[in-house]
């Protein structure tokens, strides 16, 4: 076998009738004769010479691969998939053990003189409830103290619901007539989809509400127990998807369609984007916001974080559900 | 504090709340709303640029009520407005050049969601230029990495799906090395605010604590941006990303939101880890290694090519790869060529892929250079602004590619002993192969028209007409005031530390 690889490679390259070369020596002979080099058809000729030179070579080396490619599945598809984990396992713990021994050089782990047990943390374990109004320090320190990468992550979660739906969503109507994809898409999932499954329809009957409002509570109650707009809105989506899951698009198509999507993302980021701008723009410029922070532990309390984790949630809650959908159906 | 030092905040906000709104309007109202949008953050940062100007220095603007360490901030100084105003303009004239192709590539429902992910890659590179937190760089570069997956796609093709699909895989192993490299800083510092990480790696640099960790940080934040960047080897998803997608998707990618994450690396050798340990530091080779290699083999491949979008897709990354050997160069100078050329090459390369795609047009709709042999005859205003920017690339004199040459070479003779050898040989043989390829092409284009292809009118599209005169316009303007940006640029890159 290895004989047989050396024979193509030396053939192609180091062999006694080399085709490029013979390609070379006869195209050059080709040139037209009494014309000079700067004219138009003699330079329209080097070219064509180029050109077929370059192609020659190219079909060459397509013939190659296809003759190792040929190779590789007949006898030496072992060793190359052989060859390849090995080599990749190497590369792998070779960076696995680079990585661990400069970890094993940092500070350790729990240590309470560690660099990042600084007047960071503290104030926002100290001053926490007190200037942000919120309970829960974790709420007050994403929604408030960094509110803007907070921002930033919630349309994380929009660019990459966004990017989904330009990758798989087919066009459900052309000229007013649903198209053919969308058609077989649809009926693939009417006919694959369980169709009263009673099991799993009682058992969405009686979870959906109960999911639905534990995660409507995680929301609401963000500034004041653990959890928030993420956790909440990832249990809520979970609760639609469990409702999808029993009882069929049909259903759900009465109250969550593409148009819901899209402007209930709209709505709530829209809302962050306009509560949050006004409070960077007055802590910039050293303005009073004016906003009431309550007294914590109220649910009316900590200003605008209670907003904001609706926001969120309702983000949070959409992306899933739309994911889901999408890699179902195509289609929202 | 006055009104017009808003203006960073106002123009990320604009671009953010423009892309919450998109989706739900019309496509055609999107349209212009992100156009106008990105035309507002234009003027704003001409309003900002005069202050910046007689301001002299930064300033660091809060996002909140809580001062830094504990919120977010912000921070302009001149080299960030003068980074964000050149590639706001690229970002204008990309959108408004590429606008009628677009038309007709992407499926008409989803037009509305490519508008969203320019306002979003806007956004993107807004904030990874002014912000002076590392944690909001990463949720800024996780938006970016994203939505330039779907511009690649957006154009559904089978080549853009396959090249998404692996740069979606590069550019998440990229974003997982930046992530690591943060979270070790976190470690080592406690800080994420880039001046408080500065003062404690000052610290143990001067004590000789955790040298390994930095170094360690150093390279993979070096790694990660040159995945993002395609630098030589991990270039292999950006020919066929930048070949077959839509124009304006092109421009945007390489100009655009490479040059906003490579601007970040700057930044985070400057603010975060401070230029003296980074240039003491052995990981800062790695970076003068892969600028090198890709510089040439970047050109090789270019040269290798039978399609003018592959060949320019190419030039791509020998020019990025000019930008890493420059910063490994380890000198202010250089990297003041380097933050020049980035500037020249920005607005040059969206000006070559946006003039290639009329030029295609006029031949038949094919990219060989067969075709488009006589194409500048056929179609005059992208010919001539195609040969404007193959020559500002190669370097010809009075362009603005003619100056970062000079200011490249200038860096590489004040560098020491080999570095200053290798650089000044790597940047002679990658401007003799530029000048082969691109030279080549630029004489094919006005050769004797290749028959069978019928000749465009002169004035076709009025919004590819204006918007390509502007562009060369801009580029022969950068090679007048090369002197003055050079000046704004040392001044900026003093202000940065």
């Amino acid at each position: 076998m290895k004989k047989k690889i050396a024979d193509i490679l030396r053939q192609r390259f180091y062999g006694d009738e080399s085709p490029l070369d013979e390609d070379m020596i006869a195209s050059l002979g080709e040139q037209p004769q009494g014309l000079t080099r700067s004219s138009n058809e003699a330079l329209e000729a080097l070219e064509g010479v180029r050109e077929l030179r370059v192609q020659r070579a190219q079909e060459q080396e397509h013939e190659m691969y296809r003759q190792i490619h040929a190779w590789s599945y007949s006898s030496g598809v072992k060793i190359i998939q052989r060859l390849y984990r090995i080599l990749s396992a190497v590369t792998c713990f070779g960076i696995v053990m680079f990585l661990l021994w400069t970890v094993n050089t940092l500070p350790p782990f729990g240590d309470p003189g560690n660099p990042d047990n600084n007047e960071v943390a503290a104030r926002y374990v100290e001053l926490g409830p007190g200037e942000t109004g919120a309970v829960n320090m974790v709420t007050g320190m994403i929604l408030d103290y960094r509110a803007f990468d907070t921002f930033g992550e919630a349309t994380v979660l929009f660019t990459a619901a966004c990017s989904a739906l330009f990758l798989l969503k087919l066009h459900d109507h052309k000229d007013g007539k649903p198209t053919k994809t969308w058609l077989e898409a649809e009926y693939d999932d009417r006919f694959h989809e369980p169709k009263n499954d009673q099991i799993l329809q009682f058992a969405a009957k009686l979870l959906t509400p109960v999911v639905l409002l534990f995660g409507f509570y995680v929301v609401l109650n963000g500034h004041i127990t653990p959890g928030g707009g993420f956790s909440g809105g990832a249990i809520m989506g979970a609760g639609l998807i469990l409702y999808l899951n029993a009882y069929g698009f049909k259903k759900t198509e009465r109250f969550f369609t593409y148009r819901t999507f899209q402007w209930v993302t709209f709505a709530a980021l829209l809302s962050y984007a306009g509560l949050k701008s006004y409070s960077f723009y007055t802590g910039a410029n050293h303005l009073e916001s004016g906003v009431s922070l309550g007294v914590p532990g109220n649910i009316l309390s900590a200003g605008f974080i209670l907003p904001l984790n609706i926001c969120v949630g309702l983000v949070v809650m959409c992306t899933m559900y739309v994911f889901y959908t999408l890699i179902r159906k195509g289609g929202v | 504090m006055q009104l017009v030092q808003n203006v960073p905040f106002f123009s990320i906000m604009l671009a953010m709340i423009s892309a919450v709104v998109t989706p739900v309007l019309p496509r055609r109202a999107a349209k212009w709303l992100s156009v106008g949008m990105v035309s507002a953050v234009v003027c704003l940062h001409i309003w900002f640029l005069p202050f910046m100007l007689s301001f002299g220095g930064s300033y660091n603007y809060m996002m909140g009520h809580f001062p830094a360490p504990w919120g977010n901030e912000l921070r302009a100084g001149l080299l960030e407005t003068v980074i964000a105003l050149a590639l706001s303009i690229v970002m204008l004239l990309s959108q408004l050049s590429g606008m009628n192709k677009l038309q007709r590539q992407i499926d008409t429902p989803k037009q509305g969601l490519f508008y969203v992910m320019c306002n979003l890659i806007m956004a993107g590179m807004l904030t990874l230029t002014y912000t002076n937190d590392l944690f909001t760089a990463y949720v800024f570069i996780e938006i970016m990495a994203l939505s330039s997956c779907a511009l690649m796609m957006a154009r559904q093709v089978g080549h853009t799906m396959v090249a998404s699909m692996r740069y979606m895989i590069l550019s998440l192993l990229g974003s997982g090395l930046i992530l690591i490299a943060i979270a070790l800083t976190y470690n080592l510092t406690g800080h994420l605010l880039m001046e408080n990480i500065h003062a404690v790696i000052a610290r143990y640099a001067a004590n000789g604590a955790y040298a390994l960790p930095i170094s360690v940080i150093i390279g993979l934040f070096i790694a990660g941006i040159a995945i993002k960047c395609g630098v030589f080897p991990f270039h292999m998803w950006l020919p066929d990303a930048y070949g077959y997608s839509t124009s304006a998707a092109s421009a945007v990618l390489s100009s655009v939101v490479s040059k906003a994450y490579f601007f970040l690396l700057v930044k985070i050798f400057y603010r975060v880890i401070g230029i003296d340990v980074v240039l003491s530091d052995m990981a800062l080779n790695l970076m003068l290694v892969l600028g090198v290699l890709s510089m040439i083999l970047g050109s090789i491949g270019a040269i290798r090519c039978l399609d003018i979008r592959r060949m320019v897709a190419y030039s791509s990354v020998s020019q990025m790869g000019y930008l890493f050997a420059w910063i490994g160069l380890g000198s202010d100078v250089g990297v003041a060529a380097a933050m020049f050329h980035l500037v020249v090459h920005a607005l040059c390369k969206s000006m070559l892929f946006l003039s290639v795609s009329p030029l295609c047009d006029a031949s038949g709709d094919s990219k060989r250079f067969v075709d488009l042999r006589g194409a500048g005859y056929r179609y005059v205003i992208p010919g001539i602004a195609f040969s404007l920017g193959a020559m500002s690339m190669v370097g010809i004199p009075v362009l603005g590619g003619f100056f970062s040459k000079i200011f490249f070479a200038e860096a590489a003779i004040s560098g020491a002993g080999w570095v200053r050898i290798t650089l000044l040989a790597a940047l002679a043989l990658s401007t003799l192969l530029n000048a082969f390829y691109f030279m080549h092409t630029v004489l094919g284009l006005y050769r004797k028209p290749r028959e069978g292809f019928v000749r465009q009118p002169f004035i076709k599209s009025r919004l590819t007409a204006v918007t390509l005169s502007v562009f060369g316009a801009v580029n022969l303007a950068i090679g007048f005031f090369a002197k003055d940006i050079i000046n704004l640029i040392t001044t900026g890159i003093q202000n940065l530390a």
